[in-house]
């Protein structure tokens, strides 16, 4: 019959108009987006930060600036300045630090290659998209500061990968340990037989690759 | 009647008995002017944001709801963007029918106004003999403001747009007329008030006789829709205006604040002309049944309005815009004459009164029918449905 069409039409219409008052939830696509979010992925990738173990961004800073990702970064966003001295990192072996760590957000390209080729977990993407600034210069260069986001963030953005990261770094620190507990013991039994006064007190203080600053992962 | 059904006639007849004799019909004259042109344009912009609103929530979305209280403030700041907008006039354009134009397209339909029955006693203009004469003859004008635009623009896309209205409401016209026709044979008369008054009659149950209530008047008033939406240019009919094929149609030169005059002079036609269909086969002011009476006559009016304008949004929520060819075939083959068999049941209706009322019924609705299924067999074999590969 001719018109039936348009009265269909009219009624697929009224449903939809209808249900968006009565069912918004399924008639109702749109997020309003700053009042109402979206749940990222846990694979959403925005930009990276470095991540840090305990309290203290300084101290327990995993980078160790060996500048791999610098080297491997495609649009070259990253730019590192090794320190000059040294910190113990989290199974207390001495490691260099980056005295200066940026990157360009406005060339940076999310690639995640740097976050691929960091030996030490020390560098992970972000997921926080609201990174627009009004100042296009300083406003848009990370510093170390800002970069540095403790390892309990990483663990709430992506647990998948924070928890198999902490679990080898875990068992990392117990290797290290267990080294570091036979070297000593080795020492001791070493130092034993001379058992000189002149010595004691060598033996008493742990060699520099012994747990002195044992800092637990987190 | 009540107070409040006449608060509009006596407020006025306050103001104006503050001025002296010799002033009054013409402050009389003003106040009318005024209310029309406040309430009309007033309308306009609460219409536009209920539109994107309608159609936001039948496309799945809520529309616009940031500007003011739920986005209800969103026509002024529309407004305020259009008014700081630079005008740009063409090198080429005729510059007087450039600036013209959009006026001769708003002030007709505001004119059509005035002949209007908007409440009991509430008319502005009551012209006994030639009431729909007047309403038809200034909405006819309108056409030449949008040739108007379309000429003097330079462009060829504006040309195009208004060669395809000028083509469009020439041909709607006619069963718009027609239609109208039908009433003026069965009221007896070109006054818009007396056409109101001629369906005061009461019938069955406290049921005012509605020209709607009647089989002519089901057809007639859908043939008026159909072609009172081609003549207000709006979806599917909205061809010479189409977006996507012809950037704006006739106003694609326009820019600013004569841009936003074109939209208001086509949605003051669309008020028109839906304001025309109710009084003709709504009843006017009328309450559908004798106890409603106690809620305001004007209120009906504008609920009516109200709610034909709904209707237009949901069409336009609905059907594609057509072709040219398919427009021009559909009034031509389809509309017309099928407007013409209308005029004549109605005349059979009007002549065959003392009949009994079922058999009445019955053969004029069957006449209608018939009419319906012969005329639309061709235009369903030449325009068959259309059967999609990839999708349901």
């Amino acid at each position: 019959m001719t018109g039936s069409g348009i009265l269909q039409g009219l009624a697929e219409t009224a449903k939809n108009f209808v249900g968006s008052f009565t069912h918004p939830a399924e008639n109702l696509a749109t997020i309003e987006y700053p009042e109402q979010r979206q749940k990222l992925a846990e694979n959403t990738r925005q930009f990276p930060f470095l991540v840090f173990d305990g309290t203290d961004p300084e101290a327990g800073l995993r980078c160790v600036a060996c500048q791999i990702c610098e080297k491997e970064c495609p649009p070259q966003c990253i730019y590192i300045i090794k320190s000059k001295a040294k910190k113990p990192d989290f199974v207390g072996k001495p490691q260099f630090f980056p005295a200066v760590f940026d990157i360009d957000l406005s060339v940076c390209m999310s690639c995640q290659i740097c976050v691929e080729v960091c030996p030490f977990d020390a560098i992970k993407m972000d997921q926080d998209f609201e990174l627009a600034t009004s100042d296009r210069f300083q406003g848009l260069l990370f510093h170390k500061d800002r970069l540095a986001k403790p390892n309990s963030h990483f663990q709430k953005i992506h647990p998948t990968e924070a928890g198999e990261t902490d679990t080898r770094r875990a068992a990392d620190l117990e290797k290290a340990q267990a080294a570091a507990a036979k070297a000593a013991a080795a020492a001791a039994a070493s130092a034993k037989p001379v058992a000189t006064p002149a010595n004691s007190p060598e033996a008493k203080n742990p060699p520099p690759a012994s747990p002195a600053a044992g800092t637990p992962p987190m | 009647m009540n107070t409040l059904d006449q608060l509009p006639e006596t407020l006025k007849d306050h103001v104006v008995g503050v001025f002296p004799a010799g002033l009054q019909p013409w402050i009389s004259a003003l106040l009318a002017i005024g209310a029309l042109c406040a309430i009309f344009p007033a309308l306009f912009a609460l219409t536009t944001v209920l539109e994107r609103k309608i159609l936001g929530r039948i496309q799945n979305r809520p529309g616009p709801n940031r500007v003011g209280p739920a986005g209800f403030l969103q026509f002024a700041a529309d407004g305020i963007k259009s008014l700081t907008k630079e005008d740009i006039v063409p090198r080429n354009a005729d510059r007087l029918l450039h600036f013209l134009a959009p006026l001769v397209v708003v002030i007709p339909p505001l004119l059509a106004f005035s002949v209007l029955p908007i409440g009991r006693n509430l008319v502005a203009l009551d012209l006994p003999e030639t009431g729909l004469l007047f309403f038809f003859a200034v909405g006819a004008s309108v056409e030449v403001g949008v040739f108007m635009a379309g000429w003097s623009g330079g462009n060829k896309y504006s040309l195009l747009g208004a060669m395809r209205a000028l083509a469009q409401l020439i041909s709607y016209e006619l069963p718009l007329i027609l239609s109208a026709l039908t009433v003026v044979m069965l009221t007896g008369s070109l006054s818009l008030v007396a056409m109101v008054e001629k369906q005061s009659a009461v019938q069955v149950a406290g049921l005012h006789a509605w020209n709607l209530f009647t089989p002519w008047g089901v057809v007639g008033f859908l043939i008026f829709l159909t072609a009172a939406a081609a003549e207000a240019n709006r979806s599917p009919f909205d061809l010479p205006e189409a977006e996507s094929e012809i950037i704006a149609g006739y106003f694609t030169e326009y820019s600013g604040f004569k841009f936003a005059l074109f939209f208001l002079g086509e949605y003051l036609g669309l008020f028109a002309v839906c304001g025309l269909g109710i009084t003709l086969f709504l009843g006017g002011w009328l309450p559908p049944f004798t106890w409603l009476n106690w809620i305001p006559s004007w209120l009906w009016f504008f609920g009516k309005l109200g709610a034909l304008i709904f209707f237009f949004i949901w069409l336009r929520g609905t059907l594609p815009r057509l072709r040219m060819d398919q427009l021009m075939q559909f009034a031509w083959t389809f509309l017309l004459p099928l407007t013409l068999i209308n005029a004549f049941v109605a005349g059979l209706w009007h002549f065959t009164a003392d009949w009994n009322v079922l058999f009445r019924w019955a053969l004029s609705a069957g006449l209608l029918a018939a009419a319906y299924v012969a005329l639309s067999r061709p235009f369903a074999r030449a325009f068959p449905r259309r059967t999609y590969r990839f999708a349901p």
